[in-house]
C-alpha cells in the first residue's frame, strides 16, 4: 500500500488530529500528525494540502503551521459548509486523510536580505503564518518584517497571543485593524490599506506578500503600487474551486494558470491583467 | 511512420485482424450501430462494424443512412471517442473502510483489459496525443489513465470521405493518419473490389501485419494502388468545408475577452454541455464521496465534469463563472487558446463533434470568424502576458 | 525645541507648500492635547477648525439610537482630522473621540477661510490636498463597505 500512495498523489495518507483549538466562532485550528508514526510532513510556506474527512468530502487547506515542525501539520479552517464542518468537528485521535502538499509556495527565498511585508484579511493570514515563522527563525537572513492584519472585527481577530509574540520581536512590526470596531476595541478601525502609512520599511528594497479575499488583494495591490512597490515584488495567493490538486480535473483554472500547480501564489505582475477580468 | 512497404489486404485477409489481436490477448474496441448512432464498443469480428453504414451531419444534426455499397469505414466520426476508454466517464479512485479511529485504503481495483482500438482516425489520433500530453506528459502522471493507454494497439484508419462538420485540415491533424498507430489502413471500394491499403508503424504492427499478409511478395501494394489510397485520401481533404483560421488565435482569443459576440453566443448557448462530453480532448473531472449506511466504508468516484455547469467554478458562496456568456468563453478560450500556453499545442483537433451534438448548433469555426472579423477595440492588457 | 513653524513646515500634508504660506498658516495654528477618553469635537457642533495629529489615535464615531456608539474608523499619527470646516455648512458629522491622549496641531478654520478667500493661490493648495484626503478616504470607505470578510453572498 505505502509503494501506491508514494507513487498515486489521488491517495490520502491518515493522519490523527492531534490538537483542535478554536480561534473564533467559526474557525479551528487543527493540529494533524501521521498516523503510522514515522513520517515527515515537510512543506514550504504558501503551499496546501487536501483534508478528506472519510465519507464526506475533501477541501483544499493551506498549511498554516510552522515549517520547522517537521513531525506535524496544522491547518486553521473556517467552518462554512458541510465539508468544513465535518473536519474543524474531528476530535483528538480521529483520522483525516491528508495528499499533498501542492501548489507553489510564497518565494522566501527571494526576500533574503530584504524587508518583508506581510499583509493578511481575515482568514488570509493563516497560509502566510508559515512566512512569519520562517523569518522570525532564521531572522538574520531577513531585513525588516512588517505585518499588516485586517480582520472584521476584534472577535475574528486570528493568533492574538502570537500577534502580541511577534510585535516584541526585534525589527518587527505588527499591526491590526478591523473593519468594524467595538467599545472596547482601542485599536485601529478601518479597512488594512489604511495601515499602510505606517509601515516602516522600504518598498524599493521589499517583497509584499498578501492574502485574503480577491477584492481585498486588488485593493491592496494596488494601494502597494502607490507606495512604491514594483508589481514584480508583490506577490497575492489566488483561489478557485479544486477537486484534484494535480491539474487534471480543470477546476481550477485561471486564465491560463492551473491554480493547483501553477500557483497558488502568484507575482502580481502577471495576475494584473486576469484581475481586471469579470468571471474569468 | 510506416516501418515497411504498405501491403495490400483482401477483405478475407483482414478479416483475420480481429482474432489476430484476440490471440496476443487484446480486446478489441471498435465502431458498431447503436441507437441512431456509431459508437465504440467491444467487436468480435469484422462483421459487427457498421458495414455499409454512412452519417449525415451538420450543425446540430447526425442521422445514419444506409449506403449501397458494404464499406467498413464508410463513415467519419460519432458522438464518442476513444477517451471513452483511456479516460473514462467514471471510475473508481479508491476504497477505504474504517478502521477504528483511522481508515485504511483498500488497493483492490481492477485491472483494465488490455485493448485494441480498431478504427482510430486521424483527428481522434491527434486528440489521443493531446490527452497524452494533459494527463501523462505535465508536473503528475494520472495513474488512471497511464494504465489504459499503456499497451494500447492502435489500428489507424485513413478518412476517404469528410463530413460537413469536419475541419481536421484547419487544424494540421489529417485526414490523413500521422502519429503514432501500430497499423493505418484506407479501405478502397470499387465495382468488384474491397480492398485495404495497410502499413504498420511499429514493430507490434508489423508483426501483426506479417500474420495477416503471409506472403509478403504478392501482397505489397503497388504504386498504382498506393497512388489510389492517396487519391482516396486527398478527395476527403477536398471535402472539407468548414476552416478554422488559427493564425494567432491565442492572442486573438485573450485580447478579446469582452468582444460582443460572447454576448450573442451567450443567448444561443444552453450550456447543455454536449460538446464537453463529445470532445476528444476535454479532460475535466469531478470527484464525488459516497459511503454506506453504516459509515464504515467509504469510495470516491471520479466523474466527467464540464466547465460548462453551473457550479464547476463555485467557492464561498458563489460560481466565479456564474453567466452563460462567461462559461461558453472560458470552453473556447480554454480550447484554442489556454491550452497552446498550457500544453504547447492546440485542444482542438477539427473533429466536429462539437459542432454536430450542439443541440442549438453552434458552430466552433464560426465563433472564432466572428471574433476575428470585428476585434474589439485594442486592449492593452492580455491573458497571462503583461 | 521644534516651532509650529517648523512643525507645519515638516508635515506630509503641507509638502510643497512655499514657505510663504506655512507662515500664513501658522498665524492660524496652535498646539493642542486631548486627554484619553475626551471627545474633540461633537456630531452637529460648529467646524471651526481641522487637526495634525502627531501622536495618539482618533475614532470617528456615531450614535444611533438604541446601539452603542458606532465606529467608522481611526486615525492615528501623521493624519488629517476634519474637513467639515472648509465647506458650508461648517458643521461636524461625526464625533471625534480621543482614543489614546492626541497631541495635534489644530488649524483655525475661520482664520483660515479667510486667508483662503483672499489669496486664492493658497486655497488651491489647501483645498488640492484635502481633495487629495478625500479620495484616499472615499476609497478606503468604499473598500470598508464591501465586507469583504463577511461569509457567503
Amino acid at each position: 500500500m505505502a509503494t501506491a500512495a508514494t507513487t498515486d498523489p489521488m491517495l490520502p495518507q491518515p493522519y490523527s488530529v492531534r490538537q483542535v483549538v478554536k480561534e473564533t466562532a467559526d474557525t479551528f485550528t487543527l493540529t494533524l500528525e501521521p498516523s503510522n508514526g514515522a513520517g515527515r510532513s515537510r512543506f514550504q510556506p504558501g503551499q496546501f494540502s487536501m483534508l478528506w474527512v472519510f465519507g464526506v468530502g475533501e477541501l483544499p487547506i493551506s498549511i498554516s503551521g510552522d515549517p520547522a515542525e517537521r513531525d506535524r501539520l496544522v491547518y486553521t479552517v473556517r467552518s462554512v459548509g458541510q465539508a468544513t464542518h465535518a473536519l474543524v468537528s474531528r476530535e483528538v485521535g480521529e483520522a483525516v486523510g491528508v495528499r499533498g502538499p501542492f501548489g507553489t509556495g510564497w518565494p522566501v527565498e527571494k526576500a533574503e536580505g530584504r524587508d518583508v511585508l506581510v499583509i493578511a484579511g481575515g482568514i488570509g493570514l493563516a497560509p502566510l503564518r508559515p512566512v512569519i515563522y520562517e523569518v522570525l527563525h532564521n531572522r538574520e537572513k531577513y531585513g525588516r518584517l512588517v505585518v499588516l492584519y485586517g480582520a472584521r472585527s476584534p472577535r475574528d481577530v486570528l493568533y492574538r497571543k502570537e500577534l502580541a509574540a511577534w510585535a516584541r520581536q526585534r525589527e518587527t512590526q505588527v499591526l491590526v485593524t478591523v473593519d468594524y470596531g467595538g467599545l472596547s476595541w482601542r485599536g485601529h478601525v478601518g479597512v488594512v490599506t489604511t495601515l499602510f502609512k505606517y509601515a516602516r520599511l522600504q518598498p524599493a528594497r521589499s517583497l509584499a506578500f498578501a492574502c485574503g479575499p480577491e477584492i481585498m488583494m486588488r485593493f491592496v495591490a494596488r494601494d502597494l503600487e502607490t507606495h512604491g512597490f514594483a508589481r514584480e515584488n508583490i506577490y497575492l495567493s489566488m483561489e478557485r474551486n479544486m477537486k484534484c490538486a494535480v491539474g487534471f480535473c480543470g477546476h481550477c483554472q485561471y486564465g491560463p494558470h492551473f491554480i493547483c500547480k501553477d500557483g497558488p501564489i502568484f507575482p502580481y505582475d502577471r495576475m494584473r491583467p486576469l484581475l481586471e477580468e469579470y468571471e474569468l | 511512420m510506416a516501418t515497411q512497404a504498405p501491403a495490400l489486404l483482401t477483405l478475407e485477409q483482414l478479416e483475420r485482424l480481429v482474432p489476430a489481436l484476440h490471440s496476443r490477448g487484446y480486446q478489441v474496441i471498435g465502431p458498431v450501430v447503436r441507437d441512431g448512432a456509431i459508437v465504440d464498443d467491444v467487436v468480435e469480428s469484422l462483421s459487427d462494424l457498421p458495414v455499409g453504414w454512412t452519417d449525415e451531419q451538420e450543425a446540430g444534426r447526425y442521422r445514419l443512412r444506409r449506403r449501397n455499397d458494404e464499406t467498413l469505414f464508410g463513415y467519419v466520426v460519432g458522438p464518442q471517442s476513444w477517451k471513452k476508454y483511456l479516460h473514462p466517464a467514471e471510475v473508481r479512485l479508491l476504497t477505504a473502510e474504517r478502521s477504528g479511529r483511522t481508515f485504511r485504503i483498500l488497493n483492490n481495483e481492477p485491472t483494465p483489459p488490455r485493448r485494441a482500438f480498431l478504427g482510430v482516425r486521424a483527428c481522434e489520433l491527434a486528440a489521443i496525443a493531446v490527452q497524452d500530453r494533459v494527463l501523462q506528459g505535465d508536473r503528475y502522471r494520472d495513474p488512471i489513465y497511464a494504465a489504459r493507454r499503456e499497451g494500447i494497439f492502435i489500428v489507424a484508419v485513413n478518412c476517404t470521405q469528410a463530413a460537413p462538420t469536419c475541419f481536421c485540415t484547419s487544424m494540421g491533424t489529417g485526414p490523413r493518419v500521422r502519429g503514432a498507430y501500430d497499423l493505418a489502413l484506407t479501405e478502397l471500394v470499387g465495382p468488384g473490389k474491397h480492398e485495404f491499403v495497410i502499413e504498420a508503424g511499429s514493430d507490434a504492427g508489423a508483426e501483426v501485419l506479417a500474420e495477416l499478409a503471409p506472403a509478403p511478395a504478392s501482397s505489397v501494394a503497388s504504386e498504382a494502388v498506393c497512388q489510389e489510397a492517396e487519391a482516396a485520401v486527398e478527395r476527403a481533404a477536398s471535402q472539407i468545408q468548414r476552416r478554422l483560421d488559427t493564425t494567432g488565435i491565442r492572442d486573438l482569443l485573450y485580447t478579446n475577452f469582452d468582444h460582443p459576440r460572447w454576448d450573442n453566443v451567450a443567448q444561443r448557448c444552453l450550456t447543455c454541455a454536449n460538446c464537453t462530453m463529445v470532445c476528444p480532448t476535454c479532460f475535466c473531472t469531478t470527484v464525488e464521496d459516497v459511503s454506506d449506511v453504516t459509515g464504515s466504508h467509504a469510495e470516491r468516484w471520479r466523474k466527467w465534469d464540464s466547465c460548462f455547469s453551473q457550479n464547476f467554478s463555485y467557492i464561498h458562496g458563489g460560481s466565479v463563472r456564474s453567466s452563460a456568456k462567461s462559461r461558453y468563453r472560458q470552453w473556447m478560450t480554454h480550447k484554442l487558446a489556454s491550452w497552446i500556453d498550457q500544453f504547447g499545442s492546440s485542444g482542438c483537433v477539427g473533429c466536429g463533434r462539437c459542432i454536430t451534438w450542439c443541440p442549438v448548433g453552434i458552430d466552433i469555426t464560426e465563433e472564432v470568424r466572428a471574433i476575428r472579423e470585428s476585434p474589439a477595440s485594442s486592449k492593452e492588457s492580455s491573458h497571462g502576458n503583461p | 525645541m521644534e516651532t509650529l513653524e517648523h512643525i507645519i513646515a515638516e508635515h506630509p500634508f503641507f509638502a510643497g507648500l512655499e514657505s510663504y504660506y506655512t507662515n500664513l498658516l501658522t498665524g492660524c495654528a496652535s498646539n493642542v492635547r486631548f486627554d484619553a477618553g475626551t471627545y474633540i469635537f461633537k456630531e452637529g457642533e460648529e467646524a471651526n477648525e481641522f487637526y495634525l495629529i502627531r501622536t495618539g489615535k482618533v475614532a470617528l464615531e456615531i450614535f444611533a439610537p438604541q446601539r452603542k456608539p458606532i465606529m467608522l474608523e481611526t486615525l492615528g499619527e501623521g493624519e488629517v482630522l476634519g474637513w467639515s470646516w472648509l465647506l458650508p455648512p461648517y458643521q461636524w458629522r461625526f464625533h471625534a473621540h480621543a482614543v489614546e491622549t492626541v497631541r495635534a496641531i489644530a488649524l483655525d478654520g475661520k482664520c483660515l477661510r479667510t486667508k483662503c478667500e483672499d489669496n486664492h493661490d493658497l486655497g488651491y493648495e489647501i483645498l488640492k490636498r484635502f481633495a487629495h484626503i478625500m479620495e484616499q478616504r472615499l476609497e478606503a470607505t468604499r473598500f470598508q463597505l464591501l465586507d469583504v470578510y463577511r461569509v457567503g453572498r
